[in-house]
């Protein structure tokens, strides 16, 4: 894979020739787990495996959570409360759960910050990063459909905020509306659909982690220099990479255990400083929390959903141009979607022929502005839609869309960068080693 | 590299955390000390036997606690009555619960859960102390929540304490100011008075002491496994930290060789 030159598989004894002959698996699992890696990957590279575990807990809590579960709008709030009373352990394994969606949010967006930084979705990983952008998606739809089953008051406005987004679709809003939610309004059959698909979306996921890897152990890691590894012979390609197994897998799980000490801090004091206090209690059509905010993960988006009002003058010109068909409403939707489908389109937005934000010395300013931003907003989306909010609200969203949209382009154009290293080597020497006669080493420590 | 990243995390979960305010009045939730705050804290079974009882005299008259188990009445880490006196306790309370199959109430045993009573219109109160934001902000950065719990059941002792006289009739119904309630008004005419409940070991019974057992009792109704969770924390906090100790000696030792050569020394 990757066409770095490298160690392959050969089969020794009768069993595995046997059975290479018949179904080459362990040599696909020896090249997964010796592919070659940039030995200068730096902390920011362990959140995949943050990820990957998330995913399994998940999937693991969740098929216990299943089990006790009762999908029934009648029956589901007590039967939550029946696993965090009766069911052994039963409240380790929803509280793990509750805050694993949150364990799995910190990490993709870590994750996806680190790529935007050091332009992981440049050519050629521009299929790695639609791939985790459609992962990111599925993420949100299940943990959004999740949130809905504990069928307490935030779970059930929550479902009736964002399902009401359908409706503002024109002329067949209404109808898909109906069909999403299965009746007039959020009810059991919803309830029971969304069951159905949160148990199913996971596994949509991991089939999409896997060819998440596949792409790029089809390209090769990214990595912190952003110059690929050198390909032209075995030499030089050692001189730049380690195989994955033992030294990355070491340093994965090594940080995986500091991450998961704080995830279990959080699971063991403070399970529900992540949760809303609204969501225990029971769902009741009849009576509206005073304010409807989503999971933490969401507001972000939420922000940003919620800052176009019908007083905004891109909002009267679309309804101007529209002749009136995209409202307020509309418009919010589709500027939701919109800010998600910018990064997904980043690849071809960003021009600059320098791969790592490390050597991009006017980007770096632009894109911890976009980090402060991305804070800003979510921030923002848990705020009153009152006073000076919506417009604070309005500025973090206009820079999310500039920086995606204006930035990136002119800065490739503009930004005049900084040398790269010809080499992983070098760069990994310059870190590790003694500073030479120019003085010029350990110029920039793992950044 | 680690204390940036463990700084950016504590900034970050400081400023996420937002989704876990409620926009309500700040009011003036006291923050009162209960034996169960923070990480190290337990439940204070004396306290717990208290609020029950103030629970059982004087809110059960309106309010259930439907998703409780009686039987959890003798949880260790709970109020630890003895099995027998769960039983007394059923006998002498009269504690009736509805029975699906005899279509009719009977006398509850220790496996059913405390009744459900909607009879005055008031809330069930298994998770009210999970239900309620005692602390917020500042500005939504839920920094309070993170340093002082979420303040559930100081929210409760401070609505307990809060009643003013600025009560009002609305719409026919008379309505009882509250500093604490969303809106300054509740339904509820102040359920504690100094000396109501008369306790076996002599514990104090104004106002302000019996809000805070009755809400350290509904903590525990909330919450009845936070024991053994801190338990399960420590363990695993302590374990994963052993763990993240041996693999971060593990890595160093393997990535020598290859950082030495970095240096240009020898590779072994």
């Amino acid at each position: 894979m990757s066409g770095i030159p490298h160690d392959h598989y050969e089969p020794k004894s009768n069993s595995e020739k046997w059975l290479h002959s018949r179904l080459p698996i362990i040599e696909l699992l020896y090249n997964t787990l010796m592919i070659p890696t940039p030995k200068n990957l730096n902390w920011m590279w362990i959140w995949g495996i943050v990820l990957a575990f998330a995913l399994v807990l998940q999937i693991v809590t969740g098929v216990i959570l299943a089990m006790h579960y009762v999908p029934n709008a009648d029956l589901a709030f007590a039967s939550i409360e029946q696993i965090m009373r009766n069911v052994n352990s039963g409240w380790a394994i929803r509280y793990i759960h509750m805050n694993g969606a949150s364990l799995f949010f910190v990490a993709v967006y870590a994750h996806i910050f680190r790529g935007l930084y050091y332009g992981s979705y440049k050519a050629p990983r521009e299929v790695t990063w639609i791939i985790g952008i459609l992962i990111y998606l599925a993420m949100m739809a299940t943990a959004f459909m999740g949130y809905v089953l504990p069928w307490g008051q935030m779970s059930f406005w929550g479902a009736t905020v964002i399902t009401g987004l359908f409706g503002a679709i024109p002329l067949v809003g209404d109808a898909i509306q109906t069909w999403l939610l299965g009746g007039p309004s959020v009810d059991n059959a919803t309830l029971n659909r969304f069951l159905s698909l949160h148990f199913l979306l996971p596994f949509v996921i991991a089939g999409l982690v896997i060819v998440h890897i596949w792409a790029f152990h089809t390209t090769g890691n990214g990595n912190p220099a952003g110059v690929e590894v050198r390909r032209t012979s075995r030499k030089e390609a050692d001189a730049d990479t380690l195989p994955f197994w033992p030294y990355f897998v070491i340093k994965d799980l090594f940080a995986l255990a500091v991450v998961l000490v704080a995830f279990f801090a959080v699971v063991g004091f403070m399970p529900n400083f992540l949760g809303h206090p609204d969501n225990y209690i029971e769902a009741n059509p009849l009576i509206t929390p005073a304010e409807i905010v989503p999971e933490w993960y969401f507001l972000p988006f939420y922000a940003i959903l919620r800052a176009f009002d019908g007083e905004v003058w891109v909002v009267i010109w679309a309804s101007w141009l529209t002749g009136g068909i995209v409202d307020a409403k509309l418009f919010g939707v589709l500027a939701m979607f919109g800010s998600i489908v910018v990064l997904a389109l980043v690849p071809w937005l960003d021009t600059s022929s320098v791969r790592s934000g490390r050597y991009r010395p006017s980007f770096k300013w632009w894109f911890w502005l976009l980090g402060f931003d991305f804070m800003v907003l979510m921030w923002s989306g848990a705020r009153p839609i009152e006073g000076i909010y919506p417009y604070i609200a309005l500025v973090a969203t206009s820079y999310w869309f500039a920086y995606f949209l204006i930035i990136l382009p002119l800065l490739g154009i503009f930004e005049k960068p900084l040398p790269t290293p010809a080499t992983i080597e070098e760069d990994f020497n310059a870190h590790y080693g003694k500073p030479d006669a120019d003085g010029q080493a350990a110029a920039s420590p793992a950044e | 590299m680690f204390r940036k990243l463990a700084l950016t995390a504590l900034v970050a979960v400081a400023l996420t955390s937002g989704a876990a305010t409620a926009e309500e009045d700040e009011g003036s939730v006291t923050n009162y000390r209960f034996s169960f705050d923070g990480p190290f804290g337990s439940y204070d079974q004396n306290q717990l036997q208290r609020g029950l009882q103030i629970f059982t005299e004087s809110c059960s008259a309106c309010h259930g606690l439907r998703y409780v188990p009686i039987r959890t009445l003798s949880d260790e880490d709970g109020p630890g009555l003895e099995p027998a006196e769960v039983r007394a306790y059923i006998d002498q309370n009269f504690i009736e619960v509805w029975d699906e199959d005899l279509r009719d109430y009977r006398a509850a045993v220790p496996n059913d859960n405390f009744p459900a009573n909607d009879a005055a219109g008031a809330p069930d109160l298994s998770m009210m102390a999970k239900a309620r934001a005692g602390f917020h902000g500042p500005y939504g950065l839920a920094i309070n929540q993170f340093l002082f719990g979420i303040g559930g059941p100081e929210y409760i002792a401070s609505f307990l304490t809060g009643y003013n006289d600025e009560d009002e009739e609305v719409a026919g119904s008379y309505l009882y100011g509250n500093d604490i309630f969303y809106g300054g008004l509740t339904a509820m005419s102040p359920p504690l008075f100094d000396g109501l409940v008369e306790f076996n070991d002599g514990s104090p019974n104004d106002v302000e002491s019996m809000a805070q057992d009755v809400a350290a009792f509904l903590m525990w109704a909330a919450e009845p496994e936070m024991m053994a969770r801190k338990r399960m924390g420590f363990t695993a906090v302590i374990l994963l930290g052993l763990l993240a100790v041996l693999l971060y000696l593990t890595n160093k030792r393997l990535w020598a060789p290859i950082k030495r050569r970095a240096k240009g020394g020898s590779a072994e």
